[in-house]
């Protein structure tokens, strides 16, 4: 989690100075959902996210260095550069691709669920998305398809509150999205999403009825973003209303509550470790070159199958 | 050779896939009833199970999605849409996901993906169960586009769309369901991008996309008795399509016509026509001519419809415009 805060605190510095001009969607606030889902999981499993996934794609155990240099546009980016940091790639690791497509890989974690259980497989699938994304048609059509299949498939919904600039109480009537699978006949619980062991424990359960064959489960985690919904700031693209909520939220902040914890059981955090591996990437990543333009127009189609 | 028809030869093609392969599987509305797929799907979940042949739920975006993810995941799924209109409901996995994600990854990871969508022309069927859509998607980088018009490139053109590492859109009509050809039993594959020439000629080169190019063929008949040497080029591929063969029959004839089963505006036969007219430039006689739908929704009252769908005859006549043959008898009238 910290090491996921400490990374995008270093790609906000990189958005501020200008070094980058790719959008990039901070994960701030919410680190303790991407580091709860992911420790309930195997390699081989596989994470399905979308534009604010740098958080996912760390969790899940992709390579720091790889994301800088992806986020820089450079050749040895995690998705040679070509991606940006909406487009993160770290098959090794289960992450088969990021895309910004609201709710555009949700059905595609259906579909890799259903790879698994057609093979036999014990894998698990887990698709992370916005609250926004529930507003989308076809997340419910991929509830009812890895229901009445019965997929191995886990929807994380980060419910951080606003869309974009807009809050849930100007897109919906009800606070009910737990219930969101229920019509579906999908099991679905609300998590407090800044509360890293409740996420594990949840998770934990799904992923193990996952496992056992018995199909999909809907898991809510409350959060809120602390950075705006792209780029490095605050709050400036939705306005002053925001501010107290946010101050509020940072009084919840995941990082400080585990800390806490773990200080009671007597463990000390120690971050200078992570800031050292986390400027050793950066510059690693800087080192790098940009791709030639001549490349530009490579892989618009495979030549042959890819081994990943 | 043996002769099958041309919906024989789509199921025959996904019996032996579905036999060969373990991967392979087909997910999409219609699969369990030949109401939807005629005779070209028939009796596939009996034979290979209803886990491998999933008639769906009425959800084109996500059956589309959960190939993508499929595939992605090694598997090599076929999702069927039984009308290329509803396919619509399946744009953003198709043209956002599917299509773009080599690209996107960096050569990293490939999508092994058949989409089938139908034509379902005619019938009194009305606006939006009949769009020909094939010049949408020919539109997008990283989506290959097949149209077979014969049971020989029906059965050769999905296998190959199945050894493909890209997604594929095979586009199939209905009218063409109950047509015969020479097809071999053993598997084989016809070269995505190959147009072949069906019948070669002198004078004119009629250039025909799946229903259109068997009305190419007809058309060169009834030329021929008129004294017309046409050459006849299907094109089976739309994306990539065989420029070099189409300019290399125009440079010889020195006339053109092309005959898209869709509407005209920045139709398919608008970048073939553009593409003729740079690449054979000083051997054209004539300005190229189309044959299309015209920029009309599709009727549904049957005299409307005689009138709205192009064949044969528009061809004949396109083909004795640029010949010169029309203009002479008008103007010895």
């Amino acid at each position: 989690m910290v090491r996921i805060r400490r990374a995008e605190e270093a790609v906000a510095d990189l958005l501020e100075s200008g070094e980058t001009r790719c959008p990039c969607h901070l994960y701030i606030g919410q680190e303790a959902i991407a580091a709860g889902v992911c420790a309930t999981l195997e390699r081989t499993d596989t994470v399905w996210g979308g534009h604010r996934s740098h958080g996912h794609y760390l969790a899940k155990g992709g390579s720091l260095e790889a994301m800088f240099a992806e986020i820089l546009g450079r050749e040895t980016g995690c998705s040679g550069g070509r991606g940006g940091s909406m487009h993160l790639f770290a098959a090794e690791q289960g992450i088969l691709g990021t895309v910004p497509i609201v709710a555009g890989t949700v059905p595609l974690a259906v579909g890799a669920a259903m790879a698994y259980k057609m093979r036999g497989q014990p894998h698990v699938a887990i698709a992370f998305f916005g609250d926004g994304c529930v507003e989308e048609g076809h997340v419910h059509e991929s509830m009812n398809l890895a229901a009445l299949y019965r997929l191995p498939v886990v929807f994380v919904c980060e419910n951080n509150l606003y869309s974009s600039h807009m809050h849930w109480s100007e897109r919906r009537l009800a606070d009910n999205l737990h219930r969101a699978g229920e019509f579906h006949s999908i099991p679905g619980e609300r998590v407090d999403g800044n509360d890293v062991e409740a996420v594990f424990s949840a998770t934990g359960a799904a992923v193990g009825r996952a496992r056992a064959g018995k199909g999909p489960s809907f898991l809510e985690c409350r959060t809120f973003r602390w950075r705006g919904h792209v780029g490095a700031s605050m709050d400036l693209d939705v306005g002053v209303k925001r501010r107290g909520e946010l101050e509020e939220w940072m009084q919840n902040d995941p990082i400080l509550r585990l800390e806490s914890r773990l200080r009671d059981r007597g463990i000390l955090l120690n971050e200078s470790p992570i800031r050292e591996e986390i400027q050793a990437a950066l510059e690693a990543a800087r080192r790098t070159p940009l791709p030639p333009a001549e490349r530009v127009f490579d892989y618009v189609f495979a030549e042959a199958a890819c081994e990943y | 050779m043996r002769v099958l028809t041309y919906a024989a030869a789509i199921r025959e093609a996904h019996a032996q896939i579905l036999a060969g392969d373990p991967r392979a599987f087909v997910i999409g509305q219609g699969l369990w009833s030949p109401w939807y797929a005629g005779a070209s799907l028939e009796n596939l979940d009996n034979e290979f199970s209803r886990d491998r042949i999933l008639d769906s739920p009425v959800s084109e975006n996500a059956t589309t999605g959960l190939a993508v993810g499929a595939a992605l995941a090694g598997m090599r799924p076929i999702v069927f849409h039984p009308r290329l209109d509803f396919m619509l409901l399946a744009a953003d996995p198709i043209v956002n996901q599917a299509a773009n994600w080599s690209y996107l990854f960096g050569g990293r990871i490939n999508v092994p993906l058949v989409i089938r969508g139908v034509i379902n022309r005619g019938g009194e069927q009305g606006a939006q169960h009949s769009q020909a859509l094939h010049a949408m998607f020919m539109h997008v980088p990283g989506l290959k586009v097949v149209m077979p018009a014969t049971a020989y490139d029906a059965k050769g053109l999905m296998m190959a769309a199945m050894d493909d590492p890209n997604p594929v859109l095979y586009i199939d009509d209905r009218w063409l369901y109950e047509t015969v050809g020479a097809v071999p039993e053993a598997m084989f594959r016809v070269p995505i991008g190959e147009a072949v020439v069906r019948r070669t000629g002198w004078d004119v080169t009629l250039i025909g996309i799946s229903w259109m190019a068997a009305e190419c063929a007809n058309a060169a008949d009834v030329l021929a008795a008129e004294g017309i040497d046409a050459e006849v080029i299907d094109l089976r591929s739309l994306k990539p399509w065989d420029a070099e063969r189409v300019i290399e029959s125009v440079r010889k004839t020195g006339r053109a016509v092309v005959a898209d089963p869709g509407w005209r505006t920045a139709g398919a036969s608008a970048e073939i026509t553009a593409t003729i007219s740079a690449g054979a430039f000083h051997d054209l006689k004539e300005p190229v001519e189309r044959v299309t739908l015209p920029d009309c929704p599709a009727p549904s009252s049957r005299l409307e419809e005689a009138r709205y769908y192009a064949g044969a005859k528009e061809i004949c006549e396109a083909a004795r415009k640029v010949i010169g043959c029309g203009s002479t008898q008008e103007a010895a009238a």
